[in-house]
């Protein structure tokens, strides 16, 4: 269980993290989206007590993060697998956390085994290891306690096809068995496959928030006719909001019907209509988070 | 809520209890040895005091060479490098990020603060034992090669050798802790006396104040048999300039920056 309560972080004149409330309930996986510096990261540093907030608060299991007397062995942290001693070799960091946290010494090579990294990989220094696998050690360190509750700051960056899949088996079976996760992306395609509620941010600003099938429901209506000028001009006096999709086709705010109906009554030639589902979600992440992106670009 | 109910692993499980400071100073004591960094560290430490005692035997007459003779001199270059292994211990948490890991399993910053200072003043008391291992050595080569290898040694000497090296490790984290910086903290370290020489030789007003600031002349006599109440006066002043006042701002300043 997370609970984050109006967190804002202002550095100067700078809001980075704006009036963030949401929580995540066990049996969950919630996906944390955003563009990149939307303020996804400042965020779970704040739940996570490593940045203090301006404002607002946050709990994890039901208390602030930094009152915990022990919390690896109830909350999963990975905030940057690349934060990790090169010098050191992976078992070793393990290990460490192992005698930090009182967990058997044991469950450092069941969590290595878990994840992925073998014998020879254990034993070879941090410094020598891609980004998935430092995501994999993260990892590993995340569950070593076996945690409740998992907080995973772009835990799929780096890692590759089959490592994503992996991952998204591991984290589905983690919520399933009553744990709470919380992950962030930037790439709403890398959540969507795992996620049941998402918190969709911007600027600092939580933008849109609910259960997945919530939001995709409310996404509206995929169309794409043979004439896409003339659709677009029959949509605006039918007094339909569509964007322009990515890939050619309009989503429009509307039932499928109304859509059709509107084609129809034109005597246009559909060669496409649906509800939008994931792609729908894509296009409203990017609406929403357009002037955010744009913003952080210029910065 | 909603109606999810949670099977075994969200079942409310007591607390876990948090790491003793005991467990955490044994933690932080492994931190200083498992890279190839601070291992070397460890190593050089004990090959200089190993070192020095070979030169000693060299050239020191066969009537000078006791234990006594052996002991003193190796603790100035160890003294030298328990303060490089002071600040290394703070500063890699931040150089190498590692504070993400470290802190988010002991949010109370200032446990971590406390073990890694405790691992650093029993490493400063191990040298100790170092610095006397190699002198034992040392009389017995000096026997053995026709010196005179006398075990003659002032007990006074033990304890101001610990608070010596103690002293130097803790200014050495105190100057890690406040810059958080690995090349900042051991160049302003190493050039302080200097920079006081300097000063001192072009500032006549400036002679006073050193004898009472400057800790490569204050910490001087712990290396002699006897040191006067005036002398520890001296001493207590510079190290709570260049020791207590850097520890203080620097475990606030390690409290409140912000990890990322």
């Amino acid at each position: 269980m997370i609970e984050v309560d109006h967190l804002t972080k202002r550095y100067g004149p700078h809001t980075a993290v704006e009036d963030v409330s949401f929580r995540c309930e066990p049996g969950t996986v919630t996906g944390f989206l955003g563009p990149n510096g939307a303020g996804k990261s400042t965020t779970m540093r704040m739940i996570c007590g490593m940045t203090a907030p301006s404002a607002g608060g946050a709990a994890v299991a039901g208390r602030p993060y930094r009152e915990l007397p022990n919390p690896g062995r109830e909350i999963g942290v990975l905030l940057d697998a690349s934060a990790q001693h090169v010098g050191r070799t992976g078992r070793e960091a393990l290990t460490l956390a192992a005698r930090t946290m009182g967990v058997e010494r044991g469950q450092v090579a069941a969590k290595l085994d878990l994840v992925g990294l073998n014998e020879t990989a254990a034993r070879r220094r941090v410094g020598a290891y891609s980004l998935g696998m430092r995501q994999r050690l993260g990892l590993a360190l995340a569950l070593l306690g076996d945690p409740r509750v998992l907080i995973l700051d772009e835990p799929a960056n780096g890692l590759d096809p089959e490592g994503i899949f992996w991952m998204r088996g591991l984290l589905r079976d983690f919520a399933d068995r009553g744990g709470t996760v919380l992950l962030s992306s930037h790439l709403l395609r890398e959540v969507e496959a795992v996620a049941d509620r998402l918190v969709v941010i911007g600027a600092g600003r939580v933008v849109a928030e609910g259960g997945k099938d919530e939001l995709l429901a409310g996404a509206g209506t995929l169309v794409r006719a043979r004439d896409q000028h003339a659709l677009r001009l029959t949509l605006d006096r039918a007094g339909l909001p569509a964007t322009a999709g990515t890939d050619g086709g309009y989503v429009v705010r509307a039932e499928p019907e109304a859509v059709g109906q509107a084609a129809a009554d034109a005597g246009l030639v559909l060669t496409e209509l649906r509800p939008a589902g994931s792609g729908g979600l894509e296009q409203l992440f990017l609406t929403l988070t357009a002037g955010a992106s744009t913003k952080e670009a210029v910065r | 809520m909603t109606a999810v109910t949670a099977p075994a692993p969200t079942l409310r499980r007591p607390a876990a209890a948090g790491p003793s400071l005991a467990r955490l100073t044994a933690v932080e004591l492994r931190k200083l040895a498992d890279t190839r960094a601070g291992r070397w560290l460890l190593i050089t430490i004990g090959l200089v005091a190993a070192a020095i005692v070979t030169v000693q035997i060299f050239v020191l007459k066969d009537a000078e060479q006791t234990f006594t003779a052996f002991f003193t001199p190796s603790l100035f270059p160890v003294g030298l490098l328990l303060p490089v292994l002071g600040i290394l211990s703070i500063t890699a948490e931040w150089s190498q990020r590692t504070a993400l890991t470290t802190f988010a399993l002991v949010p109370r910053r200032e446990r971590v603060v406390t073990a890694k200072l405790a691992a650093v003043v029993l490493a400063a008391l191990a040298s100790v034992l170092v610095s006397l291992a190699v002198a034992a050595a040392g009389t017995l080569a000096a026997r053995a090669t026709g010196g005179a290898g006398t075990w003659t040694f002032d007990w006074h000497l033990l304890p101001y050798a610990a608070v010596f090296q103690v002293a130097n490790v803790l200014m050495g984290a105190g100057f890690g802790l406040l810059l958080l910086n690995t090349p900042l903290a051991i160049v302003t370290y190493l050039l302080l006396p200097t920079v006081w020489s300097v000063l001192a030789a072009m500032i006549r007003a400036l002679r006073e104040p050193a004898r009472w600031l400057d800790t490569s002349v204050t910490m001087e006599p712990l290396l002699t048999p006897d040191m006067t109440a005036g002398q520890w006066g001296r001493l207590g002043v510079s190290l709570a300039v260049w020791l207590l006042v850097p520890l203080v701002a620097g475990l606030v300043r390690t409290l409140r920056r912000e990890v990322s």
